[in-house]
């Protein structure tokens, strides 16, 4: 089995993430007589990992390049504070209300003051030499305290109606269509992305991996799109709203035209726009070449000619921007923004990223770990509210699991890894 | 200077080479030369200096006083990319590789080969560190694990392969041997006597007079921030050299070498 992942070139951790997520999901769907494993549930599970699986892709360049940012959730808070201020109490002032350019500036805003602020956390770390665990520590006492002083702490709503579609909803979806031709694009891509990385590999004559193996890796990927498009396209609009729907374009009340698609909601298109971008930076760009350098020995990394200084003030100014975008979903998903908006999210941040194979030594880690992560945490945290567990003890099951995850990786690392490989 | 290279232009000159740190003079008025092709080993305790030397000729350190000719021309070595630029490389002691990059990933570190749109372009990198490395250590395989998997020969030989690829002409290696087994050692050997043969400078510091007297083909001694001496190593024994590294004592033999830091004491007091 082993050899045979090894011959697919697949990473073996997260065959094993992928293992632990499905017993999760059907876990919970026995315990919970089949209401776990449902279109419906699937939709809101997306939804709801939404924000903390955009900042964790930033996360993992963080932790990579041996840092920490705790302020992640504090800057959510601030983030959609100011966003939510921006949209309701300032542009108004110039635009109408709910004109298409509202959400487009607010969402500007926000993208620069989250660069602004990461940015100086960066600073601090790079330049004055500040740990990054102290610099983001106060970072999440100043800006959580500052997302109550933009407002005084009065929550802001309501929010602009197209800045809402961010958060996902009945409206924030893109339909069945779109859907089928996102999953059309994304299994375009991922084939056209096998034939030229192999291409490429012949051309040099680099030792390829087996056909089969190709074809497997192609269609298992590709088969997962089409999945996931499937379900999210099963998970049809409640008859109020698809009634409205069909009235506002003057069609017909049918049985037939009733069942309407959410299709993918617009956060998870987020996140995956988010998490493609990120690992093309990642493995792509030289950007991403220095991250893993200067996680890997940021002596070798200085003596290479790389700024490392400027590196980290990069890397902490891109986690802003990340913490940007989540606060924009998280505040449009809840339609208002309040100061505690993001609170503890660091740690679930954290979490999703450790669980998803990144080391905090530095130096190791993937977007698509991160990811999976964030689902497993979503997932148990999702589950055992279905299930009617009380809060506290679902707190105490995701800190053991935690642990855990850590600790089997660990485990399983040092037995399975062969030495010389 | 030396007999057997006349006619011939060194590749680096380091003359009269002070330094000090608060008072204390690490290097003190030294001077030393490498010639193409040429192995030399530079020798001293701990402390005597020698890393110091090596260092200003890297760019690590400045020197107060001194001058640095490379090529018959003065150059101004100020940082490790001036010292790059003279096709100076350094391979330093911690092998200055990051563990969790491939080999290839790490011979192109700072410089890395980009395709059109500006995307990093690794087949062609690995191409590249394919070839390099093959004509190194035509038994190095490995090129896509991390090179913390390697043993310390094949690290070793990224190292020098990184170095060989930007043209380096000149070549420092800081304790090349140190915590590597009989085998790789010899590897390293075999990978030294290469470079020689294509026509690169090669200074080997070392602290342990074995690890470099097989290599060199002439050896500079610092004892206490001055240079004993430079001897041929074909026309001394390790006893010989012990006597330079230890007591700063010339063999009688080659006196007329002598250095600055050099005793003028007989005999007799290296039997005390």
């Amino acid at each position: 089995m082993t050899r045979l992942l090894a011959k697919m070139e697949v990473d073996r951790r997260l065959v094993g993430l992928a293992v632990v997520l499905l017993v999760i999901w059907i876990g919970f769907d026995i315990a919970s007589g089949g209401r776990f494993i449902t279109p419906r549930n699937i939709f809101n599970l997306s939804v709801q990992t939404a924000s903390v699986a955009v900042m964790a892709c930033g996360m993992v360049l963080i932790i990579v390049t041996r840092h920490i940012d705790l302020s992640v959730g504090a800057m959510l808070g601030v983030l959609a504070m100011i966003m939510g201020v921006v949209q309701t109490d300032f542009l108004p002032q110039f635009l109408e209300y709910n004109h298409p350019m509202t959400w487009i500036i607010t969402l500007l805003v926000g993208l620069i003051i989250g660069a602004a602020i990461g940015g100086v956390q960066g600073l601090a770390v790079g330049y004055l030499g500040v740990p990054a665990f102290i610099v983001t520590l106060g970072g999440l006492l100043v800006w959580r305290g500052a997302a109550w002083w933009v407002t005084q702490g009065r929550t802001v709503a309501p929010l602009d109606h197209n800045f809402m579609l961010l958060g996902g909803g009945i409206e924030g979806t893109i339909g069945a269509t779109w859907s089928w031709i996102v999953a059309a694009v994304a299994i375009v891509a991922i084939i056209y992305a096998a034939i030229m990385e192999r291409r490429r590999r012949l051309s040099f004559q680099f030792p390829v991996k087996p056909i089969w193996a190709e074809y497997t890796n192609t269609i298992i990927k590709a088969g997962l799109v089409l999945v996931a498009i499937i379900t999210l396209n099963a998970y049809h609009l409640p008859e109020r709203a698809a009634e409205r729907i069909l009235e506002d374009r003057g069609l017909p009340v049918t049985p037939e035209n009733l069942m309407i698609s959410h299709g993918i909601p617009i956060p998870l298109l987020i996140v995956a726009l988010v998490a493609i971008v990120l690992t093309i930076v990642a493995k792509r760009t030289r950007f991403g070449r220095y991250v893993f350098a200067m996680g890997g020995n940021p002596q070798a990394a200085e003596l290479a000619g790389i700024n490392v200084k400027r590196m980290t003030v990069a890397v902490f100014a891109l986690m802003g921007v990340l913490c940007a975008i989540s606060a924009a979903i998280s505040s449009a998903r809840l339609q208002s923004a309040g100061n505690d908006l993001g609170t503890l999210d660091e740690l679930r941040v954290i979490a999703a990223v450790v669980i998803g194979g990144t080391s905090l030594a530095g130096g190791v880690g993937t977007i698509y770990g991160a990811l999976i992560g964030a689902l497993v945490m979503q997932s148990l945290q999702s589950g055992m509210a279905l299930l009617g567990v009380d809060t506290s003890l679902q707190s105490i099951v995701i800190g053991l699991v935690l642990v855990l995850a850590v600790f089997s990786d660990k485990y399983f690392h040092r037995r399975y890894s062969d030495p010389t490989s | 200077m030396n007999d057997i290279k006349t006619g011939q232009n060194p590749l680096v000159e380091m003359r009269d080479i002070h330094i000090s740190f608060g008072g204390v003079k690490a290097v003190d008025g030294v001077s030393i030369d490498l010639y193409p092709g040429e192995v030399v080993g530079v020798l001293g305790h701990n402390g005597a200096g020698k890393s110091t030397l090596i260092k200003v000729l890297s760019g690590a350190y400045k020197a107060d006083t001194g001058q640095i000719i490379v090529d018959g021309h003065e150059a101004k070595i100020e940082n490790a990319r001036d010292a790059r630029d003279n096709n100076i490389e350094t391979i330093y002691q911690n092998l200055a590789l990051a563990d969790n990059l491939d080999a290839a990933q790490n011979l192109f570190l700072g410089r890395e080969i980009v395709d059109k749109l500006g995307f990093l372009d690794d087949a062609a990198m690995e191409h590249k560190a394919r070839e390099v490395l093959h004509r190194l250590n035509p038994n190095f395989h490995k090129f896509t694990s991390p090179v913390s998997a390697l043993s310390g020969g094949q690290r070793q030989s990224v190292a020098i392969a990184r170095a060989l690829l930007f043209e380096a002409r000149v070549l420092i290696m800081d304790e090349p041997c140190a915590a590597l087994g009989v085998h790789e050692t010899r590897m390293v050997g075999e990978l030294i006597a290469q470079l020689k043969r294509d026509g690169l400078g090669i200074l080997l510091i070392s602290h342990d007079l074995h690890d470099v007297f097989d290599l060199s083909d002439r050896l500079h001694v610092m004892k206490n921030g001055k240079l004993v001496g430079t001897v041929p190593t074909k026309d001394v024994t390790h006893d010989d050299v012990l006597g330079m590294i230890i007591l700063g004592k010339m063999p009688e033999h080659l006196m007329h070498l002598a250095g600055p830091g050099a005793t003028n004491a007989p005999n007799k007091e290296a039997l005390e």
